[in-house]
């Protein structure tokens, strides 16, 4: 059990990252990441929201849509799931934590539209796990969104004082770092706990 | 509106992939084969014109607050239908595509012509926006997908033309027709790496172009002022 957490957990942050070999986030990614302030604001947002989405929608795929045979609503259930969890976060935030809510600002409502989170969730069902492992998933996947998106904030800020051609100006120089990336990331393939 | 514009836009000048630079995530997915790249082309097409004809139709009646809610309720219904269509009719194309069908729904393309377009114009300048914009996006696809697999594997068309025979198949099995051996393609290009840079090397080359053009018509412009 342990075992196959902590396989999940790895493969989530390293081996399979949701940005550098799943493809999924990447708007958010390449649009937060230019400082590292909001890079770091977005993660925080998008770990929270991934675990907590994640929970609700197993228990939700579980106990309403399977035992009711809605299974073919998945998607549209999900999404509003979704929606309605980031608006809740909000309002919770804004009472409870301002100072948090402050820190994550404008981050919090563009989550409704990030693949990562609904791809978490899909993915979850898709591989059959259970509510632990779900959960397990969708932090780490968080985790691994944060990890990419805060080392290619750095790059970026560094990325200002360099010298390419013209052409490459905006978001074609920022893929080309972000494939180097994935680059380095191959190396983590094939890792496995057993 | 005029329509000649509205093409060139929708395909080049204000292409959803390489300018708007929305609707990342798939494009540098599933462009490894052309049978995907198609496939996904069309299903996004189709989705973005239904959604924009159906809500162009109902944009005097939604509530501006509540009105992203609805565009995701509406794009999430087509989504669901063309899922379960791909389930029953090329169940290789659903099967290679896998969970990238239904993160449609949340493809800021077909949300963000919702906002940016279908719901401030009427319904046929919406439909042909949707099928416009869709055209673009399916090039794109097409083009990564055409380079990917030509210089990753050695290969054009695979699964959707087989080699051997030259047919077309839509199963997915089509082994693609082999323009040079493996041993001297750069397999690096099929994985996620190759995605970035294709991408990013695209949207350079088309920046390239339509900075030039846009040089040639401001000189042009002086000349004439002169």
């Amino acid at each position: 059990m342990l075992a196959s957490l902590v396989s999940i957990s790895l493969g989530a942050i390293l081996v399979n990252n949701f940005i550098f070999s799943q493809f999924l986030g990447l708007c958010p990614f390449l649009g937060v990441s230019g400082k590292m302030s909001t890079a770091t604001g977005m993660s925080v947002a998008v770990i929270f929201v991934m675990t907590l989405a994640s929970a609700i929608c197993w228990v939700i795929n579980t106990y309403l849509l399977i035992p009711l045979g809605l299974k073919f609503m998945q998607t549209v259930a999900y999404i509003l799931v979704i929606a309605v969890l980031v608006q809740l976060v909000e309002m919770f935030l804004r009472k409870a934590i301002p100072s948090l809510y402050t820190a994550m600002g404008i981050f919090l409502p563009l989550i409704t539209t990030n693949c990562a989170v609904l791809g978490v969730v899909l993915l979850n069902t898709q591989n059959n796990y259970n509510f632990l492992e779900s959960v397990v998933y969708g932090f780490t996947g968080g985790v691994g969104f944060a990890l990419a998106i805060i080392l290619f904030a750095s790059i970026r800020e560094r990325l200002a004082f360099a010298d390419y051609p013209k052409a490459f100006e905006g978001f074609a120089i920022c893929l080309v770092a972000a494939a180097l990336f994935a680059l380095a990331f191959m190396g983590f393939s094939g890792m496995k706990i057993m | 509106m005029n329509r000649k514009q509205q093409f060139a836009e929708g395909t080049i000048t204000n292409n959803p992939v390489l300018v708007q630079q929305i609707g990342l995530c798939a494009t540098m997915a599933i462009s490894t084969t052309l049978f995907n790249g198609i496939g996904m082309g069309l299903s996004v097409l189709i989705i973005l014109t239904c959604c924009n004809v159906v809500i162009s139709l109902i944009r005097k009646i939604i509530p501006g607050q509540v009105r992203l809610a609805i565009f995701v309720v509406v794009i999430a219904g087509f989504v669901t239908i063309v899922d379960l269509l791909l389930q029953a009719f090329v169940p290789a194309l659903s099967e290679s595509l896998g969970v990238f069908i239904p993160l449609i729904v949340v493809n800021c393309i077909i949300i963000g012509r919702a906002e940016a377009f279908s719901s401030k114009h009427d319904v046929k300048d919406s439909f042909f926006d949707g099928v416009f914009q869709g055209v673009g996006y399916t090039l794109v696809l097409i083009a990564m997908c055409l380079i990917r697999e030509l210089l990753g594997s050695g290969t054009i068309g695979g699964g959707l033309l087989n080699g051997a025979s030259g047919f077309i198949t839509l199963d997915g099995t089509g082994a693609g027709i082999r323009i040079f051996s493996d041993t001297y393609a750069a397999g690096a290009l099929v994985l996620p790496f190759g995605g970035f840079l294709t991408l990013g090397v695209l949207m350079a080359l088309l920046q390239h172009i339509l900075s030039k053009s846009a040089a040639r018509k401001a000189a042009k412009e002086k000349e004439v002022s002169d």
